[in-house]
Parts: C-alpha cells; structure tokens; sequence
C-alpha cells in the first residue's frame, strides 16, 4: 500500500447562501464519503480544514489571502491505497466534485 | 419529552441544523438586539459553516449543539468586542456588556440552556407582531425560528421566491424596531400574544396537512415543525395553558392519521376509507393524554373542539362505528366559536355519514356563505360523492368535473380523476 495526500481544492462557494438543510445535506454527504473510506482501510489520516485566509509569502514579500476561490486549498486528508490509479477512483466519490471542487491526488514521496 | 416526534437514537442529526440555527438565532438576537438581526443570523451561518467544514472532515462532537452555540458564542464576543463602539446593542444589555467585570457573566448568563430555551419561545412570541398578517407571521416563524431558507419558504406555500423574498424582508424590517424580543413576562400582552402564535401554528400545521404542496416530505416537515414549537410552547410553565394543550393534542391526533393518508400507489386517501391499522397509536395515546389534560378551567377553545373531534374519528374502530352523533354536535360548537364555510362543510358530511347523503346535501345547501368555497376543490368533491350515493351520477360527474379543475396539485388531480372513472363505471 501507497499514501497519498488528497487536497480538497474549490467548492466552497455559495456555503453563506445556503440554508441550515443544504449545509447540513453536504456535511452528512462527506461525512459517509470518509466513513466509507475508513471502513475500507484507506483512511490513513483524516486531515484538517483550513481557514480561508492566510499569507502568502514570496521572495521578500508577504501578502495576505484571499486567493483564487477555485484554487483555494479547503482541507487535506492522508489515504492509502493500491496505487495512484485506485487512489485516483477513490476520490470520485468525494462529495466536492458536486459542487465544482476538485480533489488533487498527490503520491506522498517514500523515504 | 414532548410528543413532537424527536429524532431517533440511530439519526442523531436530523434536521440538526435548522433547528439550532432558529435557537442560535433567537438568543443572539436577545444579546444583539432585533435592530441587529442580520448581524445575528449572519453569526449563526458563520457557526454553520464552521460546522460543515470541521465536522466533514473530524466527525460529529458528542454533543453537536454544545459544540455550535459555543461557536456561536466565541464569535458573538468577537463581534461585540469589535463594534461595540460602532454599533449599539441590546439596550438592557448595554450597561452590562459595557464592563469587563459584566461582560463574561452577561455572555454566559444569555447563553445557558434555560436562557436559549426562553428565548426561543420570546422570539416566537416577537413573530406574531399583530402589525403583521397571519401568512407573513407564518412565514417568519419558519424562516427564523426553524431555519427555512426563503426558497424553502416559497416552495413550502408554494409561492414565488421573489414573494416569500419580499414578504421576509418586509416583515423583518418591521421586526427590527421592535426594541428587544417579546417580553414573557409582560402579562398585558402575553394572552393576546399566545393566542396569536396558537394560531400561526395552527396554520403551520393545517399548511402541512392540508396545503397545496403535493410533496408529502415537504408537508410532514411543516407539520413536524408545527408540533416541535407547540412542544416548546408545552415545556414552559407560562405557555403551556389549556389551549397551549388542546393544540398540541389536535396536532397529535391529525399526526397519527397521515401515515394513511396517502396509500401505497401515492394517491389520496379519505378517512373513511383509511386503512386504520397505519394511524400511529402512541400518537393518538400521547393526544388522548393531553386533550385530557387539556380539560381544566372555564374557556373551551377552537382547538379543544377541534381535538374532540379528532379523538372520536382517532376512537373508532371503523368509519361505521364512529360517534357521528357526537361529532355533529362538536361542529355546531366550533362553527359557533370560530364559523368559516369550510367547517360548515365537514359538519355537513358528517351529517351525511349519520343521517344519509340527501341530509347532508341539504345541509351542504344550507350553508350560508358558500360562495367562499367556490374555489375549494373539496366542495364540490362533496357535492358529487353525495350525489353518487344519491344514485345521480351525471350530477355527480359534473361536480366531479368542476372539482378537477379546481385541484391545486397532481395527487388530487389523479383523485378527482378516480372519482369521475366511479361516475361512468355506473352510469
């Protein structure tokens, strides 16, 4: 088995506008996706959200978020799974892909 | 527990969200003050949101509604700390909130359970404001207390989104130069007021139960909202007067009957032909409790009359075994209290179903102000079942007809349909 680091990109708009049901709907929604993932042993770490700012620091400048909404880095998790194409399949299920997210799968490089 | 049906062991979270939000709503906006709540319920969305994104990815905390009025209230602080040079609050709370020595105890005080749970209730009793209409204090109760967005208004009274939009907004400004929520204490107000929110949750209910919306989900949610904020009204030791019981007792026993309301193949179903073993019998036990306990002091409300006559339908053990006589006479008493064709009509088939169809075809004629059903597609549904029992079915199919075209949704379309097929099958 392989890790692989998912990073939970976009699909955070609109959550302001929702109603208390909705946002509640895609909350159960992830909850059963990474339910599902640690029933099956691919869940290595479940990961944080992030706050929406932050800085950005580059060269000698330091600049404050927000960033692009549709590359704005959510949350990550840990998984673990046969390898990049499984890890890949895994993460069709996650419940961003409904709302215009994207779930970046990146190898974790073995020491 | 109250009987509002509160969410099993196995589902801990249903309808979680809303319902801590019309909380969360109502007690910052007590701290805020009512000019403040947007500020209050852009908070409560803030928590939400919070919730969503940390719970998704770490699971539900054991105690989810501790874990968001937490949140909620961290954030109120911030906010309050931030602007209170800027903005004024609630101007009881001014003094109070003024003081580093008051601050903390004043936060804490406004947030403990029973503080949530009062201003729950206050916030329900600022919704009847008696400037505004029966729909608009409907539709604010549903909007802040049990956390429908305004599309979910809209699409429970099945109106447009720009209506309930306009509708909200306009009640809201209206709301906001009230000075602070609904004082319980305040006894000059509070009969007038408790009978105001009696009957705003009286239509809460009826909307659910006998409303437009053809969504069954749509109609048990409103009807479960109805009966959650009647068990809130229950709980407290100044609302729960014999009215507040006899409501909540009608509502119990209506409950207990939707199950067979609608039959398998989705199409509607009338009482007498109701299938009895689906009626919920711990509801119809929890509503026979509370009418009875319900029968104390001297006033006999609408919704006392209302129970009784639910109770004896709930009671009988078939259509034919039912008191017919009983009811008849519960109708007179209620058209007395509260007289509305609709009623007149109900009593008038009950009549039917005790003295023939030709008795109760003449006591459909001799209601008085029958061209206010003109729109009401069960008008001349009863017209033409009573005219099929007569034998007269070209008559009968006429009605038939005009009740078809009268239908507000396709599940009584395809009722009024199966009725006209009975006409021609005979005729």
């Amino acid at each position: 088995m392989s890790e692989f680091l998912y990073i939970y990109r976009g699909g955070m708009r609109d959550f302001r506008k929702q109603s208390p049901e909705e946002m509640q709907q895609v909350m159960q929604k992830w909850m059963t996706w990474m339910q599902g993932l640690a029933e099956k042993g691919h869940l290595k770490d479940r990961g944080h959200p992030l706050e929406p700012d932050g800085k950005l620091v580059s060269g000698k400048n330091v600049t404050d978020g927000p960033y692009a909404e549709k590359d704005l880095v959510g949350g990550f998790s840990l998984v673990e799974a046969k390898d990049l194409a499984q890890a890949a399949e895994l993460s069709k299920g996650c419940p961003i892909l409904e709302r215009g997210g994207a779930v970046e799968v990146r190898p974790i490089m073995q020491m | 527990m109250g009987p509002a049906a509160k969410s099993s062991a196995g589902d801990p979270v249903e309808h979680l969200f809303r319902h801590e939000s019309g909380r969360l709503v109502a007690a910052l906006t007590r701290v805020f003050g009512f000019h403040n709540l947007a500020l209050a319920e852009d908070v409560v969305q803030d928590a939400l949101c919070r919730a969503l994104e940390v719970w998704k990815h770490h699971g539900m905390p054991d105690n989810p509604s501790a874990w968001l009025m937490t949140t909620a209230k961290n954030h109120a602080i911030d906010v309050l700390r931030r602007e209170r040079t800027a903005r004024t609050f609630a101007p009881e709370l001014t003094r109070l909130l003024e003081s580093e020595w008051t601050f903390r105890p004043t936060i804490e005080a406004a947030f403990g359970a029973h503080a949530i749970q009062d201003d729950e209730l206050r916030m329900m009793f600022s919704c009847v404001d008696p400037r505004l209409t029966e729909e608009a204090q409907v539709a604010l109760i549903l909007h802040i207390l049990c956390g429908f967005s305004v599309g979910e208004v809209a699409n429970a009274f099945l109106c447009s989104a720009a209506a309930a939009e306009k509708r909200i907004t306009r009640a809201k400004k209206l709301l906001a130069t009230a000075p602070r929520l609904f004082e319980l204490a305040d006894a000059a107000d509070f009969q007038s007021r408790l009978t105001a929110v009696h009957r705003a949750l009286y239509l809460l209910f009826n909307e659910g139960y006998h409303g437009a919306n053809s969504k069954t989900a749509v109609r048990v949610e409103l009807c479960r909202e109805a009966m959650r904020l009647a068990t809130l009204l229950h709980e407290h030791s100044l609302a729960a007067t014999p009215p507040t019981l006899a409501l909540l007792a009608l509502m119990c026993l209506h409950a207990a009957r939707m199950p067979a309301r609608v039959d398998e193949r989705g199409s509607l179903s009338l009482l007498p032909d109701q299938d009895r073993s689906q009626w919920n019998q711990q509801l119809i036990a929890q509503g026979q409790k509370l009418l009875e306990d319900s029968a104390t002091g001297d006033a006999v409300s609408e919704y006392h009359v209302e129970a009784a006559i639910a109770w004896c339908h709930a009671s009988a053990p078939t259509a034919g075994q039912t008191n017919w006589e009983q009811i008849i006479a519960l109708y007179d008493t209620l058209l007395r209290l509260r007289p509305s064709p609709v009623i007149a009509l109900n009593r008038a088939i009950a009549i039917a179903q005790h003295a023939g169809p030709e008795a109760g075809l003449t006591a459909i004629r001799a209601i008085s102000d029958c061209e206010r059903l003109s729109t009401y597609p069960f008008y001349p549904m009863a017209l033409g079942e009573l005219e099929l029992q007569c034998g007269r079915f070209c008559s009968a199919r006429l009605h038939f007809t005009t009740a078809l075209a009268l239908a507000r949704n396709p599940t009584e379309q395809r009722f009024m349909e199966s009725r006209i097929n009975a006409c021609s099958g005979q005729s």
